[in-house]
């Protein structure tokens, strides 16, 4: 059943979601709509519960209570592989497989898929060419790239079988400034150009400005408030939401 | 070798039975089965048992040196053996102590109802005493035990079997109220090397040991009359008559026939003099009854070949099965806290079991020969695989795991093509470690009838023979390197080489 405020293009949508992992309570009441083909990005402190959002929505936790629909559909647990084709998940140290080449880290699923292969190649190599992926580094195993093509190698993974959303959990967090700089610029360009829905976690206000049509404020497992910056900074909910944005400009500030 | 498995684990039957009993059942009936323990005496009569049923030509086996009392009874009321040397007082004050036995004929009645019988007395008493260095009892003046009161310094060492026994060291301890305090078990065979060399100072002896006279030992006198007579006899199933009546009769024959003295030599020819037993026993068969009987003899390369085959089965089977089942139980306890602990707490206990302890347990269930051994060996490898599959699993980061999981993979997928190539190292080095354990520890299989590398050690023990243990141990050591270069070779090929960079190899 549909919420009465829920925006008709919604992809994703929570009810009322709860979690806890024994006496900590991670999640409570959660109520998002994540709308098709846009960006949003999921803020707050550390521990305030955006990644457990981001792992309940690909379904490697539960909800303890709540419901959560894909496609208007609730998604239970015996769709969840052919759900999990639909959705790309990167996260902040790519999650690549060690013992598998960079080709075979990212074509695994198409192979398990029982693509053709002329097909699998077809996809690789516009992969490598959409995210700048050397092709020479295909054959490589993880252990042999950089942190910058291990996430681009994480993208490629997370793209190959076409799904229709992408979810990010601090993909750019373990890399170095000059580094993270190119990423930023060339994911931003990716996302334009695939028009996919995407849904970022960052703790980095900036990020999550440049990258989200839409902004999710969180705290203490709960959604403060979502919209974009603008409507943050001349409409806070909460004095938390002014709190928030002071504290990472002014952390801004003094680093540069 | 033939393997006698009655029961259970189908899979070891199927093996075994391809490996080594094709050549089985030319007779269906099953073969007249002689048993002996593990000294010399013993197995000198069970060859001559041996030799006579043979000369009927009726087939027979002799396992030898399968262990002790107890191991040779049960393996008797089993029917794994028809037959086996044993001596009254060991029957009365061991095997049946308790049942207040009086007389012969009382114990006769007694076994009958176990379905064994008892032959009439060989000819020998071969009674338990204690002894020591002629020239030490001489200076301290000890011709009899209750002397021995006197000297509670006296550092004393016996037989393990003798250590426990009723008719032992506790029920002499308390008959005589010896005070020594430093007592020790020990192997029969080796405490005369112990009191020469001056480690142990008194002794169990076996009056017929040819090693008193040789070593110049004073015997001490009973004056308590603690020790019971040990007339030697063959204890038989009485169903032995019906399959094998001929053979029967023929050993029979040697009711009445072997003097003391006649044993004591033939113990010196095979301890003292290192003549085979069953060539021992020919020459006696041939000079007192008269009977021409054929001793055979393998050489020492044929020898060699059917302990290595013998080895090589034990731990092959028994660490195959190992493997087959580790991997699953492994993931098992990977895959839930709750069965993890269970079943690495069952595979711990199983391994706080000694080595030798498993593999007589093995015994009721198995009998004697490879299959117990195999069953022994088998839980006894199971911990290390079980162990590393688990923590080779568990140690696989979280982000790996979940990131296969939102890959929309199976779990059975996830297994196979992500976590195990993940966990080959620990799951190699886990079944590394296990066959390593497992080519040592059969070598204890030969004191139950398994054979292998153990037989030559076992023997080198009997008759003190350094070069027969190495025979035994060489091999068994090289075994064991041997596997441990096939794993690191193995290594190479299973672990993913994307893994090996990345563990900096």
């Amino acid at each position: 059943m549909l919420g009465v405020n829920s925006f008709p293009h919604a992809i994703i949508q929570l009810q009322n979601c709860w979690k806890a992992y024994g006496r900590v309570q991670a999640l409570r009441s959660i109520h998002l709509q994540i709308p098709a083909e846009k960006t949003t990005a999921l803020i707050g402190p550390s521990g305030c519960g955006k990644s457990t959002l981001l792992r309940l929505i690909i379904g490697l936790v539960r909800p303890d209570r709540g419901e959560i629909r894909f496609e208007g559909r609730e998604m239970d647990l015996q769709d969840m592989p052919g759900l999990r084709h639909q959705m790309g998940y990167v996260i902040q140290n790519g999650g690549l497989f060690p013992h598998l080449t960079a080709r075979r880290n990212v074509t695994l699923m198409a192979r398990y898929l029982k693509w053709k292969r002329s097909k699998i190649e077809a996809r690789l190599l516009e992969l490598a060419e959409l995210t700048q992926f050397p092709p020479d580094g295909l054959d490589r195993y993880p252990v042999q790239l950089s942190g910058g093509q291990k996430q681009r190698l994480a993208l490629m993974r997370a793209l190959m079988l076409e799904p229709k959303v992408l979810l990010l959990d601090e993909p750019l967090g373990a890399l170095d400034p000059i580094i993270r700089f190119d990423l930023q610029t060339d994911l931003k360009r990716i996302f334009q150009r695939l028009r996919k829905t995407v849904v970022l976690v960052t703790h980095n206000l900036d990020e999550a400005e440049y990258f989200g049509d839409s902004i999710v404020l969180m705290r203490e497992g709960r959604i403060v408030q979502q919209g974009s910056i603008h409507e943050m900074i001349n409409a806070p909910i909460d004095p938390f939401v002014t709190h928030f944005i002071h504290a990472q400009r002014r952390r801004e500030k003094v680093l540069a | 070798m033939r393997s006698n498995i009655k029961t259970g684990l189908p899979v070891f039957v199927l093996l075994t039975f391809c490996l080594f009993d094709s050549g089985l059942a030319a007779d269906s009936r099953i073969p007249f089965q002689v048993g002996s323990k593990k000294f010399t005496e013993s197995v000198i009569l069970g060859e001559m048992v041996t030799l006579l049923v043979a000369n009927q030509g009726v087939p027979v086996i002799h396992r030898d040196q399968l262990g002790g009392t107890r191991i040779l009874w049960d393996a008797l009321l089993k029917g794994d053996i028809d037959v086996y040397p044993e001596y009254t007082g060991t029957i009365t004050r061991e095997i049946l102590a308790g049942e207040g036995l009086r007389g012969k004929e009382d114990t006769r009645r007694y076994l009958s109802r176990s379905g064994i019988l008892m032959s009439q007395p060989l000819g020998f008493n071969n009674t338990y005493a204690l002894g020591m260095k002629e020239d030490l009892a001489e200076r301290l003046g000890i011709t009899k035990i209750s002397d021995l009161r006197k000297h509670p310094q006296l550092k004393l060492g016996f037989a393990n079997e003798f250590m426990n026994r009723q008719d032992g060291w506790p029920g002499l301890r308390q008959a005589y109220r010896l005070p020594q305090n430093d007592v020790r078990g020990l192997e029969h065979e080796l405490a005369y090397v112990g009191l020469l060399s001056g480690a142990i100072q008194v002794t169990d002896l076996y009056s017929t040991d040819a090693e008193i006279a040789y070593y110049h030992l004073r015997t001490l006198k009973d004056d308590l009359h603690f020790f019971p007579t040990y007339e030697a006899v063959l204890l038989y199933r009485s169903d032995l008559v019906g399959r094998w009546p001929k053979g029967v009769r023929a050993m029979l024959g040697l009711e009445g026939k072997i003097s003391g003295s006649d044993m004591i030599g033939m113990n010196e020819q095979a301890k003292i003099n290192k003549v085979p037993a069953s060539i021992a026993a020919a020459v006696f068969l041939q000079k007192e009854l008269g009977v021409r009987v054929q001793a055979k003899k393998e050489s020492r390369v044929q020898n060699f070949i059917s302990r290595t085959r013998e080895h090589l089965s034990l731990v092959g089977i028994s660490l195959g099965a190992a493997i087959v089942l580790s991997i699953p139980m492994g993931i098992l306890a990977a895959r839930s806290s709750q069965k993890g602990q269970i079943i690495l707490g069952a595979v711990g206990i199983i391994q706080t079991v000694p080595s030798l302890a498993l593999l007589v347990f093995m015994i009721p269930l198995l009998g004697i020969g490879s299959a117990p051994a195999i069953a022994a060996l088998f839980l006894y490898s199971l911990l290390p695989i079980v162990r590393n599959t688990h923590s080779g699993l568990q140690t696989i980061p979280l982000e790996i795991r979940e990131s296969a999981e939102a890959l929309g993979l199976s779990y059975g997928h996830r297994l196979w093509m992500i976590e195990l190539p993940l966990a080959s190292p620990a799951i190699l080095s886990g079944i590394k470690t296990s066959a390593v354990i497992n080519v040592g520890t059969a070598t204890l299989g030969a004191l139950i009838g398994a054979g292998g590398y153990g037989q030559p050690i076992l023997t080198g023990i009997r008759l003190d023979d350094m070069a027969l243990i190495l025979e035994g141990a060489i091999p068994a050591a090289g075994l064991a390197l041997g596997v441990q270069g096939i794993f690191d070779l193995a290594e190479r090929h299973f672990v993913p080489k994307g893994l090996r960079l990345a563990l900096g190899e």
